[in-house]
């Protein structure tokens, strides 16, 4: 370390001025003895050299990188959700390499043998039988999923990706607290954790001997893909949707991973077989990460409420033809009661003890242990018996998940009496402290740790780190974000050199090129309509700007061109009583949820650009005057427009999504220009229409370039609506739209043409062999036509 | 006695098409010393697009089937030949409701006919507080769990009115009890409701009903659609009895069973969804004609 001489500082540092051990509670940083435990000296002593004006940017570095990365976490209240900033806790918690060992080994162990109870849950059912486990607990537990019971994994294993929560008792030893079988989430917040944090103290983490995540996601990654039995079936991540908490999440691991990002309604089931609808057809899907609750995967054969599953995936995992990461019912190990048979479970199926004890659970629907329950109930933890929350955790209802933290009046005793079956008493657990910078010092606070197994073709592997949850307080209660509690990052430390890998698999044989996977039709969907959108607010935008100039320069009496506009944007329900009418904020809000839907094909940068123009509307909104002042913030917009446009052209990949969204833009302009021809060159005849008609086509300049003579309705015509050389004009955004159609799966088989592909050529014929004479009313009105049908078209063909 | 078992069940959506999977079942299963199915078929009309026919957990014979674009109609036929008889004598030493408790905890199996299933709560069957009270004030714990199931059966044929208008097919058990009014899924319900309370294992059977009753005998209620009646568990060496509550009868060789489970959504005859653009009309024929058979 390169710091040693600054040991001697390490505790007079004023960072550590307040720092101290609790009695009866052990401490990530000191020992029993108070001294500070070898595998936090060096970074101590590393603190004690920052001086305290700097560390404020140094965390600010780590929180500007979760921010730039679009971190969040979404909250949910009485009221609804929100999204809120990620609350790193920035100080790492550090475990010494040969304590990981250990953790690692008793954690492989329960993996073991989690697996071996449940594959007897869904199999022999011979842990009932020979009563190991009680039948009734078995049988009462919703997540026993009945449809699954016999059905035989596809690849053998019900899991493949796990997690453990555990904590330090006062002794020093770590205890597991729950485990989580159904779809653990964390993995890819402990990422983005690392990344932050690495970011920080990043003089200090480079070059230390800190175990590095990436090759933990790269072979859990070639396992999944490993699993398919055809290389372009790509593997994917079925996700709640954006409502759910964890969604930044599943949206993260798809994108570091190279997985398709999935929701339930992306998926059918043909044949027995569980494919992906995308704009080629049904696609199979062989392998899926499910990060959604097994009882809401199919409706038709489990919850039939559910309107995030896939009516058939039951049937698809029975036929074996799909492998589900993990087994639908795989939840039911997270049962809290469970707890109480783990050390006999362990003896039984395994001949060991459990190398890693879980906290002291008694499960009441045995009398002996009900006894033992009302007697000790005083130092006891006692909730449902059922429940797959941990000991400390809160439930969503903000009801504490313990039933009963203190007995009284007998209510306890008669429960148990009554309905024993249903609860269980846990010994009442003491979590270890970790240092956590609070107003510029560093405090004791309870946390607790989620260590991640994945199964690889080398048996399971530990993620060397993990997610540890830090409290708000002392109160280990307040350790879930949803109370103020916060993340750390885990660091690993070794005394040897760590390996460095990446993501980046070294190469097998002769480069081949990963051919771009195929597009599911909700997001074709979603991304034609962000472009739709996206054009129609721009066009919006135009039109006000153009209303506000001229309002600037006088009344309706004056300039009968602001009853034209006015009308115009009447047409599009916009009110321009109000200077950023709330007709544009809602359409820029269906832009943007459009854009949520598919957030992991676009960088964040993409969408914060989307969301800096609605935050920008939204503040116009409070303060812009009309006139001359809503004119200039309308530039504004359209500038900040200009800026997610130029994203997307320069930056988006031109995978066949692009080719959806640049044809909404086309289709949505194309749309805006002829209506514009009709309301201001067709119609009225005013003094500065064709002005007005070139001003929204964004063409000025053009014009002036192009025609010395002064402006005629023929001079605008051509330029806006026949020049194939303008990218305002009508003409070029339906070759445009040719040219993507061309483009798009079946768009030309052997040599036949799509409907689509007809519906755009006659399209642009039509409108190519015409001049500006011969371009009239009619013309304009067999466009709009045109354009209508082609919409209706490409929807049919590719998004249902 | 053989039946003769004829069912339709027709969905109607005008204009529009129908697309969807759904899982069926209404195929007379078998129980070994009481009922045989001797031959079944089920048809579609028009053909579904793919069938693939199982087993689910609790035995039932499922037929989960798909249609795309399907147009004006569908309509599923059941044909079906089968051998009921009556379920046999009660054993001499019957366990008393109080003793019922230590003879469930002592099951240790988690086969189709576990009572383990059968108590607490399922989807459709629910704590209700009424309910409890109701079974409470007619229960014994020191008479035979059966004569409890009868004494609780009778009560509810007594107290509740067949009325076809009065609920739904998702009627919770109960709302149906607090207007004292229903139909057989609903005395069906809130039997299995009622049972529960009191620690009785209690599941949920579909099936038919003969539509001609022997001569002499009253016509039964629930006999023109498939009908619904109670399984409840009375301990080890009497194991499952059938009763129906809604024509306040124990079962006997009148019943045949289709499928059982904890609830209606355990058995129901048709799940899944049908997706149409307009509205859909279902209809439902049943005929059970009593074989006479020369000897």
């Amino acid at each position: 370390m390169p710091f040693g001489p600054a040991r001697r500082s390490a505790l007079l540092s004023p960072l550590l001025s307040r720092y101290q051990g609790q009695p009866g509670v052990a401490d990530e940083l000191l020992d029993a003895h108070g001294n500070i435990r070898p595998v936090w000296r060096g970074f101590i002593d590393y603190l004690a050299t920052i001086p305290q004006s700097r560390l404020p940017h140094m965390l600010a570095r780590g929180d500007q990188y979760l921010h730039n990365a679009g971190v969040y976490f979404r909250q949910y209240d009485g009221q609804g959700s929100a999204e809120r900033d990620w609350p790193l806790s920035h100080m790492p918690i550090l475990i010494d390499d040969h304590e990981w060992q250990t953790i690692s080994a008793g954690l492989i162990q329960r993996a073991d043998l989690l697996e071996a109870v449940v594959s007897d849950i869904y199999g022999k059912n011979r842990l009932a039988a020979s009563g190991h486990l009680p039948a009734s607990l078995i049988a009462a537990s919703k997540e026993w999923l009945r449809p699954m019971v016999g059905v035989q994994p596809r690849g053998g294993h019900f899991l493949h990706f796990v997690a453990f929560e555990i904590g330090r008792g006062p002794d020093g030893s770590w205890w597991v607290l729950g485990d989580r079988t159904q779809a653990p989430s964390g993995a890819g917040f402990a990422l983005e954790n690392r990344v932050a944090t690495a970011k920080v103290f990043a003089d200090f983490y480079t070059g230390t001997s800190i175990h590095r995540l990436a090759g933990f996601f790269r072979r859990f990654r070639d396992t999944l893909n490993g699993m398919r039995r055809n290389d372009t079936h790509r593997a994917s991540i079925l996700t709640p949707g954006p409502m759910n908490e964890s969604y930044f999440e599943h949206a993260y691991i798809a994108r570091y991973l190279g997985f398709g990002l999935l929701e339930g309604e992306d998926l059918a089931v043909e044949e027995g077989q569980l494919k992906v609808r995308t704009v080629s057809g049904l696609v199979p899907v062989e392998v899926l990460w499910r990060r959604l609750d097994s009882n809401f995967a199919d409706p038709l054969e489990l919850d039939e409420t559910s309107q995030l599953g896939t009516a058939g995936m039951v049937h698809a995992a029975r036929q074996g033809n799909v492998t589900l990461v993990n087994a639908l019912g795989s939840g039911i190990l997270e049962s809290r009661a469970f707890l109480a048979f783990m050390p006999r479970l362990s003896e039984h199926l395994l001949g060991q003890k459990l190398a890693l004890p879980n906290i002291a659970t008694w499960w009441c629907g045995h009398p002996a242990e009900a006894e033992h329950v009302r007697r000790h109930a005083a130092h006891m933890m006692i909730g449902e018996a059922l429940s797959t929350r941990l000991p400390f955790e809160i439930d969503e209802h903000g009801a504490p998940g313990n039933l009963l933290q203190q007995p009284h009046d007998g209510l306890l005793e008669r429960m148990i009496d009554e309905d024993g079956a249903r609860f269980v008493g846990q010994e009442v657990v003491t979590l270890s402290t970790t240092p956590a910078l609070v107003d510029g010092v560093l405090v004791p606070r309870p946390m607790s740790l989620r260590v991640f197994l994945a199964r690889t073709s080398e048996g399971w592997q530990v993620m060397p780190g993990g997610y540890a949850r830090v409290g708000k307080s002392e109160d280990p209660t307040a350790i879930a974000m949803r109370r103020g509690g916060s993340v750390a990052d885990v660091w690993v430390v070794s005394d040897r050199p760590v390996s460095t890998e990446t993501m980046m698999a070294p190469p097998p044989g002769p480069f081949t090129r990963a051919l771009p996977g195929t597009l599911p039709s909700r997001a074709a969907d979603n991304l034609f309509w962000l472009g739709r959108y996206i054009e129609r607010v721009e066009g919006d935008i135009r039109l006000l700007r153009a209303y506000h100039l001229r309002l600037a320069e006088g009344t309706a009496e004056t300039n009968p061109l602001l009853e034209l506009l006015h009308d115009a944007l009447e047409a599009r329900d916009l009110d321009v009583t109000s200077p950023v009418p709330a007709g544009l904020l809602q359409t820029l809000r269906h832009a943007l949820n459009s854009a949520s839907k598919i957030r992991e094909r676009f960088s964040v940068d993409g969408w914060m650009a989307l969301q800096d123009v609605e935050k920008t509307a939204l503040r116009f909104q409070q303060s812009v005057m009309a006139g001359d002042d809503a004119a200039a913030a309308m530039r504004v917009l359209l500038r900040k427009i200009s800026g997610f446009s130029g994203l997307v052209h320069e930056n988006m990949y031109r995978f066949v999504g692009w080719r959806f969204l640049s044809i909404g833009r086309a289709l949505e302009r194309a749309t805006f220009i002829a209506a514009g021809l009709t309301a201001f060159v067709e119609g009225a005849g005013l003094d500065g229409a064709l002005e007005l008609a070139i001003e929204i086509g964004d063409s000025a300049m053009t014009h002036r370039r192009q025609y010395s003579v002064a402006m005629t309705r023929n001079t605008v015509v051509d330029l806006i609506a026949l020049d194939p050389l303008n990218p305002r004009s009508i003409l070029f955004s339906v070759k445009e739209m040719h040219e993507h159609i061309s483009y798009l799966p079946g768009a030309d088989v052997y040599g036949h043409m799509s409907p689509l592909a007809r519906a755009v050529l006659r399209a642009q014929s039509e409108i190519a062999i015409l001049t500006p004479e011969t371009f009239d009313g009619a013309a304009l009105d067999l466009l709009s036509q045109r354009l209508g049908e082609m919409s209706d078209i490409l929807t049919l063909a590719y998004f249902q | 006695m053989l039946y003769d078992i004829s069912l339709r069940i027709s969905y109607s959506f005008g204009e529009f098409t129908a697309s969807g999977s759904q899982i069926l079942r209404v195929l007379p299963r078998e129980l070994p010393g009481i009922q045989r199915v001797i031959a079944s078929h089920l048809d579609f009309q028009p053909r579904a697009t793919a069938r693939v026919d199982g087993i689910d957990f609790f035995g039932n014979a499922t037929v989960n089937a798909s249609y795309r674009y399907v147009q004006h109609e569908l309509c599923f036929t059941v044909h079906a030949r089968v051998r009921r008889s009556d379920a046999g004598a009660q054993p001499d030493m019957p366990t008393r409701l109080g003793a019922l408790a230590d003879e469930i905890a002592s099951y240790r199996g988690l086969d189709a006919y576990s009572p383990h299933h059968f108590i607490g709560q399922s989807q459709r069957i629910r704590r209700d507080n009424a309910i409890a009270a109701y079974a409470h004030a007619i229960s014994r714990r020191d008479l035979p769990v059966l004569e409890n199931v009868i004494a609780i059966s009778n009560a509810l044929h007594r107290d509740i009115a067949f009325d076809p208008e009065a609920t739904d097919v998702k009627t919770p058990a109960g709302v149906a009890f607090a207007h004292r009014k229903g139909v057989c899924q609903d005395f069906t319900h809130i039997m299995i409701t009622a049972l529960r309370a009191m620690g009785i294992p209690a599941g949920y059977v579909s099936g038919f009903l003969r539509t001609i009753p022997p001569e002499g005998q009253p016509r039964l209620e629930g006999a023109d659609a498939m009908h619904a009646w109670v399984m409840a568990w009375c301990g080890t060496e009497a194991g499952w009895i059938e009763i129906d509550p809604t024509n306040g009868i124990t079962v006997g060789s009148d019943h045949i069973v289709v499928a059982i489970g904890r609830d209606y959504n355990d058995v129901a005859p048709v799940s899944g969804i049908l997706k149409t653009a307009g509205s859909q009309k279902t209809e439902q024929a049943v005929d059970v004609i009593a074989v006479t058979e020369r000897t």
